[in-house]
């Protein structure tokens, strides 16, 4: 079995008070709680403060821990020969599990009554990306795990799991799945955990995604936008033509209905495409003078109500 | 290894769970959860109606619920007023998100 080091996990010397070590926990669980924290790594980072506090702020656990003795975080040890026979499970297998599974396995056995209380399994949270594609058409993701499972004496060993999850058609960013008696598996009875996948969508080259509608930037000449124009656009299943309407104005969208994402209920999100009104970098001379010509002879003023606006306020 | 193959079921509005099925699936009681409720932390599909409902999408607040109360050791309230107040922060998340959708990048 692999050492963890719980006291320095929490950043607290190995003679702290309890309320030391309550306080280090609650520092730390602020800044991971993976509900609270932005950091990427919080869950992690949680995942390992909650277990060291979960033994250390209880004295029992806490006089076992201490009693298996200094080691290098991650070094494989073994507990002193008469360690199980005082705090642990006499049938309690080092070899393939985890230092966690030892100490819930003491809460688990201790309680009054003397029988051996349903504990249901632990629910694991789990995140999948996956591409817009997919999440149209539907797809497989393989997922692996490490829990730790009862043998036939009770014994708790880290088995490793691999999962088949058929995502449904219907997915978008932040969708949740719940995979009911996938997690952990429940103790003496107790019901079995679930596993919940949270979908994420890898970024698109030209798509972005609000639920299942999609937004494109649709970059138009000045002359398009006002003349109308049909020009060729891209959609998750081809290229469709889009009539862009005469006197269209940059920032509109046009709606291309049921070309976004596709819904579980069988219908789909719309893609809006932006109307983007862009000049030419550097103008032709040709262009120069078309657009002189057209500065002389066009009343057009798009400042006339900032004009408005500003003869109010004076 | 083998792999064993998982029919799953999207958490979303469509899906209705009752007060027991909420309450089994997330670790909370059926009292703490109409506590969570009582202090508007979570919302049944139709108060009025007996028994209460609730979303697919209702899980996943008492879910975070479940897990603040043990991590941080809070009572009722405070769990329902940190639950409210992430409800709120992921709304104004989506909003943003939503709003960034709509925002043309860089021309060119």
């Amino acid at each position: 079995m692999k050492y963890k080091d719980y006291y320095g996990v929490l950043g607290v010397d190995r003679d702290a008070t309890t309320e030391a070590i309550k306080k280090a926990y609650r520092k730390l669980a602020h800044k991971y709680h993976p509900d609270v924290s932005k950091d990427p790594d919080g869950e992690e980072k949680f995942k390992a403060v909650a277990e060291a506090y979960e033994t250390l702020k209880d004295p029992e656990k806490r006089s076992a821990y201490d009693q298996l003795g200094r080691h290098a975080p991650g070094e494989n040890f073994r507990p002193p020969p008469d360690w199980n026979q005082q705090h642990g499970d006499s049938q309690f297998s080092f070899d393939d599990a985890d230092l966690a599974d030892l100490f819930a396995g003491m809460s688990s056995g201790r309680h009054p009554g003397g029988g051996h209380i349903r504990m249901p399994g632990q629910d694991y949270d789990v995140s999948t990306r996956i591409s817009l594609q997919d999440a149209c058409n539907g797809s497989e993701v393989e997922l692996s795990l490490s829990m730790p499972e009862p043998d036939a004496q009770g014994r708790l060993h880290r088995v490793p799991r691999t999962f088949k999850v058929r995502i449904p058609k219907g997915a978008t960013d932040g969708q949740r799945l719940r995979l009911a008696g996938r997690g952990g598996k429940g103790l003496n009875g107790g019901r079995d955990g679930d596993l919940y996948l949270n979908i994420t969508l890898h970024p698109h080259p030209l798509f972005r995604v609000n639920g299942h509608d999609l937004y494109l930037d649709l970059p138009l000449t000045p002359w398009e936008a006002v003349l109308g124009a049909s020009i060729e656009v891209p959609t998750l299943s081809g290229i469709v033509r889009l009539k862009v309407p005469p006197n269209t104005q940059s920032g509109q969208q046009m709606r291309l209905s049921g070309r976004g994402l596709a819904k579980a209920q069988g219908n789909a999100g719309d893609l809006f495409a932006i109307a983007q009104i862009l000049i030419p970098a550097a103008a032709s001379d040709v262009e120069r003078g078309l657009f002189e010509q057209l500065a002389k002879a066009s009343t057009f003023n798009p400042r006339e109500r900032l004009q408005q606006e500003i003869k109010n306020a004076l | 290894m083998p792999s064993e193959h998982a029919e799953p079921v999207w958490l979303t509005d469509d899906h209705a769970l009752s007060a027991a099925e909420l309450a089994e699936m997330s670790g909370m009681s059926e009292a703490e959860l109409r506590e969570l409720v009582d202090y508007g932390a979570v919302t049944p599909i139709d108060s009025e109606a007996t028994p209460w409902m609730f979303t697919g999408r209702c899980l996943l607040a008492v879910r975070t619920a479940c897990r603040l109360r043990i991590s941080f050791d809070l009572e009722p309230h405070g769990v329902a007023l940190i639950v409210s107040l992430l409800e709120r922060i992921h709304g104004l998340e989506s909003q943003l998100g939503s709003l960034r959708a709509q925002l043309p990048r860089h021309p060119g």
